[in-house]
């Protein structure tokens, strides 16, 4: 009995001093609805703390994959794990708040009865002005104790928010988070995400609106007929940086110095440069520096980089059934 | 606690919605017309002169089954209409994601909804056929033998129900829940009359209708239990044999086994329902 307890007690402390478990896990997830398959051999993980941005067309089985995280949908193969416990045990979404796609909020309830029932789902001890604060952060304060049932499509999607914030998740998951919103309220949900990011929480954000997931997610998974087509943080995604310039009076010894900082190509007087993206801030500055001592007139530098939009676009015109076709 | 809350949330649900009011429309008009028709039999004159209060007493017990079948069809409509969208509904508009995306397990938000309707169901059986009791009692003075065990077989009946809704509402859409329900609750009545009938006729045939049919679906077997606990015990040594299946008089209380078979019925329902919900994609 004592060895026994030794024995639970040493596991304890080798699970302990293991690295904390991804925010999200999941491994060779699959489902087929009839003869359609919605979500083929889908793996990734999210990081605690990280913003991840699921990216792809309609149909591409994004919502699918997250409601087999969430336990919504049951994958036909796979494996999920949430927060270091497997998909399949209710506990898993304890620390999980979640925006759907569809959302639709008991009518008959106030704006506050929601968050209410929300937090005894959840067992979480959340006093009720926390509560009231987080219809403050979305911009419901004054409709609290409205029906749901009155609210427009918008605000029960702010109401949708609140619900997923309000039991002080650590995961947040947001299916088209803005949808339903007008600009200011995509401004807002941006600016919520980057809060919690600040806070530590994991988002994991489905958009359609590719400037939103560029602006505030650490890494991209894009999905594309139902598998990952490609996925990495946004530098390794959109690779390499390159920079513009307009030069006058450009001999041997310029151009060399041009390739010798990157790939070079050249239209005219304007001399474009592919910069590694391990560069760390120095090389276009010395670039500028050395043409300049060499007697070449600079007249403009321009910072490009592929936008992740042309990235996309890139990846799924690019399919490899089409090339091999 | 989860199915606590759930059960809560139901029952508000139920208090909020129109479904309610309906039900109380119904109810009340179904009490005064019952109230007027009474209050008539009273002092009313057959070809064989004035009724005698014995005789008032006997017609009005019969009139009062068929007065609470009245009552318990409103319960079973409402019940019904009430667990159809209880599942499906808020599968169909998307309630149902934010909730079951929750750490709770689908079977204790399924008992949750269940416990919520089926207190529901009896609190409106119990006060609905109290009121009956009373304006039966005001008008001719007639109070049933058993009212609680009769009320107790009317609410069972309502629970049968609603169980069968709620796993029809696991699989089908919500107003074909509902529908089916109701309609199969009908099919169930008529055949228990049709059986009646055979019994009478000492048809063995076609008395299996009826008996089959209390088998699969106890709705109408523990209507006639109610009916036994309801009307006047001199009711069937008067009509004797002339009352060939009349559906407002019940030959017997129910037996032990019949209630324990419902018990396990609504147990089995109640267990396909949590396979079901559990195994849908949301």
């Amino acid at each position: 009995m004592a060895s026994d307890t030794a024995a639970a007690g040493s596991a304890a402390d080798l699970v302990a001093a293991l690295p904390p478990s991804p925010a999200v896990w999941c491994s060779g997830l699959r489902k087929r609805y009839g003869r359609r398959v919605a979500v083929d051999d889908v793996s990734f993980s999210v990081a605690r703390g990280e913003v991840l941005g699921l990216l792809g067309p309609n149909g591409a089985g994004k919502t699918s994959v997250i409601k087999m995280l969430l336990g919504l949908v049951r994958p036909d193969a796979g494996e999920v794990m949430l927060l270091g416990r497997p998909g399949k045990d209710p506990l898993a979404r304890a620390g999980v708040g979640y925006l759907p796609e569809l959302f639709r909020y008991q009518p008959w309830l106030t704006a506050a009865e929601v968050l209410a029932l929300h937090v005894r789902l959840v067992r979480a001890r959340v006093p009720a002005s926390e509560q009231h604060d987080c219809l403050e952060l979305v911009g419901l304060a004054d409709r609290a104790a409205d029906r749901v049932g009155a609210f427009s499509k918008g605000m029960q999607q702010r109401l949708g928010l609140a619900v997923a914030l309000v039991a002080r998740p650590e995961l947040v998951v947001l299916d088209e988070p803005t949808s339903a919103l007008d600009p200011i309220g995509r401004v807002d949900v941006r600016d919520l995400v980057l809060a919690l990011k600040a806070r530590g929480v994991t988002v994991l954000l489905n958009s359609h609106l590719i400037g939103e997931v560029e602006r505030v997610c650490d890494r991209v998974v894009i999905l594309d007929r139902g598998r990952v087509a490609a996925s990495g943080s946004l530098d390794e995604l959109l690779g390499q940086r390159e920079v513009k310039l307009n030069l006058e009076g450009v001999d041997a010894r310029a151009e060399a110095r041009l390739r010798a900082t990157g790939a070079l190509t050249r239209a005219g007087d304007w001399f474009t440069v592919a910069v590694p993206t391990d560069d760390a801030g120095t090389r276009v500055p010395d670039l500028v520096r050395d043409l300049v001592a060499l007697g070449v007139r600079v007249h403009a530098v321009e910072p490009g980089r592929i936008s992740l939009e042309e990235r996309l676009l890139g990846i799924l015109r690019h399919r490899p059934e089409d090339t091999a076709s | 606690m989860t199915a606590l809350t759930m059960a809560g949330l139901t029952l508000r649900e139920a208090s909020r919605r129109r479904v309610v009011w309906a039900l109380v429309a119904l109810t009340v008009t179904l009490l005064a017309l019952s109230g007027w028709g009474f209050a008539k039999l009273a002092g009313l004159e057959t070809s064989q002169g004035t009724l005698t209060s014995g005789e008032a007493r006997l017609v009005a017990s019969q009139l009062l089954n068929l007065v609470m079948f009245g009552l318990s069809l409103i319960a079973a409509l409402g019940t019904a209409f009430l667990a159809g969208p209880a599942l499906s509904g808020e599968i169909e508009s998307g309630m149902a994601l934010a909730v079951l995306a929750r750490p709770v397990r689908r079977s204790a938000v399924l008992l949750g909804k269940w416990l919520g309707l089926v207190a529901f169901g009896c609190g409106y059986v119990a006060l609905a056929g109290l009121a009956q009791f009373l304006v039966v009692r005001a008008t001719v003075g007639y109070w049933p033998p058993e009212p609680v065990a009769g009320l107790a077989l009317l609410a069972g009946q309502t629970v049968v129900l609603l169980t069968l809704a709620l796993l029809l509402s696991s699989v089908v859409s919500t107003m074909a829940s509902g529908i089916v329900a109701v309609g199969l609750f009908g099919a169930t009545w008529v055949a228990g009359v049709v059986g009646g009938v055979g019994e009478a006729l000492g048809n063995d045939g076609v008395a299996r209708v009826g008996t089959v049919s209390r088998i699969l679906l106890p709705t109408d077997g523990l209507w006639h239990g109610a009916m036994h606990a309801f009307q006047d015990p001199s009711a069937l040594v008067q009509f004797g044999v002339e009352r060939t299946g009349f559906p407002f008089l019940s030959d017997a209380p129910l037996t032990t086994v019949y209630l324990l078979w419902t018990v396990v019925w609504v147990a089995m329902v109640w267990g396909l329902t949590a396979v079901s919900f559990g195994r849908r994609d949301v």
